[in-house]
């Protein structure tokens, strides 16, 4: 039908050396990543991963029970040649304060951070924890010490604000629209510039009466303590998004066979070749496969209902039941994952079954690790 | 079955919060958007008009119900069971920022002027809290409309941020606490936390018998009550009925095949058992699931798995469920 992504490839190349997971929120990024990095550690590949959001128990088994900003070394891999799996769940904070601290003298830092709308836009702006996702994997890509990095990306409406996030919000911190809102005289005054900010100083007037003036004394206490770093964050991130275009790097986009989370991937397998950023393949997580391919749905009802109308063989007749169900689900995801197929034929795929039971330790990782290199 | 199936409807007719804002939210990929609808749906039911409002710009709605993009203002998208109809509206930030400032200080084109230059999107920016409380006001005003000396809406269904940002979301004041200590912000985003706080509102949990999801309602509802905002009911999405009546062996297996007159040979067999024990650990797990979630104390309700994917038909069989379990307007 289609061809198959052969993870152990993706993973064992030497040249492989960032994999980066996308997706549509609760399609399974962070067990894929968890997975992909385990797998790779234990071919004997000295791998980190970069996760964000990790559900607790999966957090716990991988050892990560403190948010401490640094790779740890997972206990209980069975790693032989050098293999070492070492996982962090991202503090964006804190990899923002460690920005603000290597770009400017600790006394301007200290006020950087004392500052009210500095902490406010330290956690909780939206596209911080893209920046700093972003950020964090620079920082271990220029560390040389890992053979892999696997990053795992914020649960975000669209996988799109993994690329996107980054540059609005350094193109904001970097921004005309910062240093105009808060020095209209000093910019104004030629030209085009002077139309603008005749508006803008109404504009300005208008945020001041609306949000009052204290968030622009903040704002502007920010800015100006910032000014030696304009520049530097909008060159960060493009330095990362560089990164990304490199042959080392390789995306995974994961889905399951939902429409919602099919045409999210579908959006992300474009741009990403709009961008001429490499795409490895899909991972399609929680797809439903029948064990007897052979039996019909319409069979197997015709045969319950036979048996039901007999009331011989309860177990047999709810068995068949079952069966036919599950063929009518392999069905309609298999449509549904043809929407993605049909536009993208040249994007290699990775099915993992749905497993009866949630992944929450090493050996949950290792059995998605596996499904995920079978070939179909 | 049947039994089984009464008790639920009572138990949740007691329990149904009689609000009129219904706050949807769980963990992304849980249906929020298809549950709002049918919920919409449901209590538009019996000749009342409800008003459905997404918030992420996502469109999920118009695609539901098959209608091209929603604008800025409210459309009817469908007609309830039995007369009614639902309305739906998608809210964007910056057109709110727009009607709000118009509201306030009368822009006229200057509005414009200042959406192409991109101020708008930057002042949302710059003070995140903002954005929430202009899309808030917006639903507060639609839950309070009147007309006429009669509500607009007897019931408003919002699809909200999922479960890891629904408490930001709605906390306003504590948002714009930071911001705004007077003026006009300051007495909106009071305005709003008045009506979220009130009876008027109930927070729903949309969850799948799945681990995760399941932990996140139990650590949003502890969230909500922090807050003070009202909890409403745990919804349980994509049930699937068991269909085992009783564990599948082997033998029974090559008997019972017979009998209904397919094959026997032994890759039918391995392949019906290796299905029925997975879908046996899988129900272990859902009884399990669905227990924690029942000392939670909240009304709990469940929809039906739809084999066939989630159209149109199956929107109004998802509301059947609701109506039958007794979930009606105020």
């Amino acid at each position: 039908m289609t061809n198959h992504l052969d993870i152990d490839a993706l993973l064992n190349d030497p040249d492989t050396r960032i994999i980066v997971c996308c997706g549509s929120g609760g399609v399974g990024k962070t067990t894929t990543a968890a997975a992909l990095a385990l797998r790779a550690a234990e071919a004997g590949r000295r791998t980190v991963v970069l996760t964000i959001d990790p559900a607790r128990r999966l957090a716990q088994s991988m050892g990560l029970t403190e948010l401490d900003n640094v790779p740890r070394e997972v206990k209980g891999v069975t790693a032989e040649n050098g293999g070492e799996l070492h996982a962090m769940m991202l503090d964006m904070k804190r990899t923002f304060d460690e920005v603000v601290l290597a770009h400017t003298a600790a006394d301007r830092a200290e006020e950087i951070f004392a500052n009210p709308f500095y902490q406010a836009m330290s956690s909780s702006f939206s596209g911080t924890q893209e920046y700093m996702a972003m950020e964090k994997l620079g920082q271990l890509r220029a560390t040389g010490e890992w053979d892999l990095i696997v990053v795992d990306t914020p649960p975000s409406r669209s996988a799109l604000d993994f690329l996107d996030a980054p540059q609005r919000l350094s193109r904001f911190l970097d921004g005309r629209m910062l240093r105009l809102l808060l020095t209209p005289a000093r910019q104004g005054g030629r030209g085009v510039l002077k139309v603008v900010s005749a508006s803008f100083s109404f504009f300005s007037r208008t945020i001041t009466k609306i949000i009052g003036a204290q968030l622009l004394t903040d704002l502007s206490g920010f800015v100006a303590a910032l000014d030696s770093m304009f520049g530097s964050f909008r060159e960060r991130a493009q330095q990362t998004y560089d990164l990304l275009k490199t042959s080392g790097t390789a995306f995974v986009v994961v889905a399951a066979p939902e429409p919602d989370a099919i045409r999210e991937a579908s959006y992300f397998a474009e741009r990403l070749s709009q961008e001429q950023m490499p795409l490895a393949g899909l991972v399609l997580n929680r797809v439903h496969r029948t064990g007897v391919e052979t039996l019909t749905a319409d069979r197997s009802l015709a045969a319950a209902e036979r048996l039901e109308a007999e009331g011989t063989s309860p177990a047999t007749a709810s068995a068949l039941r079952l069966h036919a169900e599950l063929v009518n689900i392999e069905a309609r995801e298999r449509r549904i994952a043809a929407r993605f197929t049909s536009t993208h034929p040249a994007v290699p795929i990775a099915e993992v079954p749905a497993q009866p039971e949630d992944v929450h330790d090493l050996a949950g990782l290792r059995t998605v690790g596996a499904a995920l290199a079978e070939q179909g | 079955m049947l039994g089984r199936y009464a008790r639920k409807v009572r138990q949740a007719s007691k329990g149904w919060p009689s609000a009129r804002l219904h706050i949807v939210t769980g963990k992304g990929g849980t249906g929020k958007t298809t549950v709002s609808a049918a919920l919409a749906l449901a209590l538009a039911a019996g000749g009342k008009r409800t008003l459905l409002i997404e918030v992420e710009g996502r469109q999920g709605f118009a695609q539901l119900f098959d209608v091209s993009p929603l604008p800025y203002s409210d459309r009817k998208v469908a007609v309830a069971p039995r007369g009614g109809e639902v309305r739906a509206l998608a809210v964007d930030a910056e057109q709110a920022l727009l009607e709000y400032l118009d509201m306030f200080y009368k822009l006229g084109r200057a509005g414009k002027a200042l959406k192409k230059l991109g101020a708008i999107d930057f002042a949302t920016t710059i003070a995140p809290g903002m954005r929430d409380v202009l899309l808030t006001g917006k639903v507060k005003e639609a839950v309070t409309r009147v007309e006429n000396g009669r509500r607009v809406y007897d019931a408003v269904v919002l699809d909200a941020p999922p479960t890891g940002r629904v408490g930001r979301f709605l906390n306003v004041t504590a948002q714009v606490a930071s911001l705004a200590r007077v003026g006009p912000v300051k007495s909106q985003s009071d305005g709003v936390m008045a009506v979220l706080r009130s009876p008027m509102t109930a927070v729903h949990l949309v969850t799948l018998l799945e681990e995760m999801p399941v932990q996140e309602v139990s650590d949003t509802i502890a969230e909500l009550i922090d807050s003070g905002l009202p909890v409403g009911s745990v919804i349980v999405n994509a049930v699937r009925t068991p269909a085992l009546a009783a564990k599948v062996t082997g033998p029974e297996l090559r008997r019972g095949l017979a009998a209904a007159g397919l094959a026997t040979d032994k890759e039918t067999i391995r392949g019906l058992l290796d299905e029925s024990s997975a879908y046996g650990l899988r129900v272990q797990l859902e009884d399990r699931l669905r227990a924690e979630l029942t000392e939670l104390g909240r009304p709990m309700l469940e929809l039906p798995f739809l084999p066939e994917g989630v159209d149109l038909g199956g929107l109004y069989k998802l509301a059947d469920t609701f109506c039958a379990a007794g979930v009606h307007a105020p």
